[in-house]
């Protein structure tokens, strides 16, 4: 390894908004909520100052979980359980890969998960098209 | 007619799935700085919007703000929000120019009339009408026609919203902003020189969504983006707190990342999103960059005495930016920012109940 040159070491105390804190507090609301009332709640990071190195702070702090999900639409979406069961990240990235958005999910299963109604409409008639009758059953 | 054509239909119709959809709904309302909450209000009210036609006036202005939304950092999103209007007239990035530019506007605002959008960059010079022309038109009279036909006007800039630069004294062209001139329609103001992109495509995602301006501050600012100072929201606020100041650009302090307050950061009388929006792709801010805030969204910043002088040390601004900054301080120890996240939270629930 290289020795570092002769430059006096920088010392620079992590800077501190006083967000984290009440952040977890906050999920851990949220959590038991979820678990109380079963209500799901979305919190947008992005309207949240926080300093350089504490969005790596709450990353260690949230830690992982089991499932990990990566979605296409309209870009990459990943999904990340946290270590804590029901608390989800959720990073909105765009075609070319900048992050558009991110959210922690308190929700048994993601928002943007569930298959929707109007498109399984859609995979039906294309399924019964490929199979080329009305009613592929009979 | 294809603006006729609903934005969901229009989605779908360029491969976008439902669930591309939801994502786009929910990145949206992060864009508008309304809670997650509503995402299902935003998505049943983007299904139904019609693409609104949007008519962009460039006055004396330095196309700053236009590049600014350009070269935004969320192509996608402001691909799809610019997608979801008709942009029908705007001279620097339309492929038309001359006698056909002006017929598109002409043609647009006839089939259009009482319902388009009207986007105003820059400063309308009173001094002399030759000062600042379109295709021979001055601006008084082009934004006088325009307006008169427009649902809505929104004044992107500090040019167009205060009059910015050209205004600053002697203000040689005797510029003054739309609201001088604007008297009689909802009105909006996006100041910022130039405004985050983010802030302009939220105010067009706004008006899609609901069909109306979003709520605004006594400087016609929506308060989504305007609701908090740039010092309520820094993240070296704790530094200043602590008295903590750097008092050169090289000295330790400014090293050591602490509050710009003596080297004329005028973050405490500024509204505005930065701190939490950022720049450049998302990189930082220019309090992370070491500089001091100019307060480029407040009227008159360029007159304010001097970038790099303390507020304390200004006459007038300095006493209001203290009392500003004194009251705050009281919310230490809990996180300022904190709180007024959680006040403008308590301000937007109110939006999202007049939604329903
Ligand atoms: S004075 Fe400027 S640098 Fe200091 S905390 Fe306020 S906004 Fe941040």
């Amino acid at each position: 390894m290289m020795k570092s040159a002769s430059l006096p070491p920088v010392e620079i105390p992590p800077p501190d908004t006083g967000n984290l804190h009440p952040l977890l507090h906050e999920i851990r609301h949220a959590l038991a909520r979820l678990l109380e009332e079963g209500e799901p709640t979305i919190i947008d990071l992005r309207a949240l100052p926080l300093a350089p190195g504490e969005e790596r702070r709450l990353e260690e702090a949230l830690g992982e979980g089991e499932v990990e999900i990566t979605l296409q639409a309209l870009g990459t979406t990943r999904i990340t359980e946290t270590r804590y069961s029901g608390v989800w990240r959720v990073v909105h990235l765009d075609a070319n890969g900048e992050v558009l958005g991110k959210t922690i999910e308190i929700t048994t299963v993601p928002t943007l998960l569930p298959a929707q109604p109007g498109e399984m409409a859609r995979a039906l008639e294309e399924l019964e098209g490929a199979l080329g009758s009305e009613d592929p059953g009979e | 007619m294809k603006k006729e054509t609903t934005l969901a239909e229009l989605l779908r119709q360029q491969g976008v799935s439902r669930r591309g959809f939801l994502k786009f709904c929910s990145i949206t309302a992060s864009l508008m700085a309304l809670p997650p909450s509503m995402v299902p209000a935003i998505a049943r009210a983007l299904e139904q919007a019609r693409r609104p036609s949007v008519i962009w006036l460039s006055f004396q202005e330095c196309t700053g703000c236009t590049e600014s939304m350009t070269r935004s950092h969320a192509p996608t999103v402001e691909n799809l929000i610019l997608t979801a209007v008709s942009l029908d007239y705007h001279h620097t990035l339309q492929a038309a120019s001359g006698s056909h530019a002006e017929e598109a506007r002409k043609v647009a605002m006839k089939e259009n009339w009482g319902k388009y959008l009207l986007v105003v960059d820059g400063s309308i010079p009173l001094g002399n009408p030759g000062f600042s022309t379109i295709a021979g038109i001055p601006n008084l009279e082009m934004l006088q026609e325009v307006a008169e036909g427009a649902a809505a006007v929104i004044a992107v800039g500090t040019c167009a919203a205060y009059g910015g630069l050209p205004h600053a004294a002697p203000n040689p062209t005797g510029a003054v902003p739309v609201s001088d001139i604007v008297k009689d329609k909802p009105l909006v103001n996006v100041p910022g020189c130039p405004p985050i992109p983010v802030v302009i495509t939220g105010v067009l995602a706004h008006f899609l969504t609901f069909g109306r301006l979003p709520e605004l501050d006594g400087l016609g600012r929506p308060l989504a983006f305007y609701g908090n100072s740039i010092h309520d929201r820094c993240y070296r606020r704790p530094f200043y707190e602590r008295g903590q100041f750097a008092e050169s650009f090289d000295d330790e302090g400014a090293r050591k990342g602490w509050c710009l307050y003596r080297l004329g950061c005028k973050g405490p009388i500024t509204y505005n999103a930065c701190a939490t929006t950022k720049w450049n792709d998302g990189t930082s801010f220019p309090i992370e960059s070491g500089h001091g805030c100019l307060g480029c969204s407040q009227p008159d910043f360029w007159d304010g005495g001097g970038f790099y002088e303390p507020l304390s040390r200004l006459p007038g601004g300095g006493t209001a930016g203290l009392a500003a900054a004194a009251g705050a301080g009281v919310a230490i120890g809990l996180g300022a920012s904190w709180l007024a996240r959680q006040r403008q939270l308590k301000a937007r629930g109110q939006a999202e109940e007049d939604s329903r």
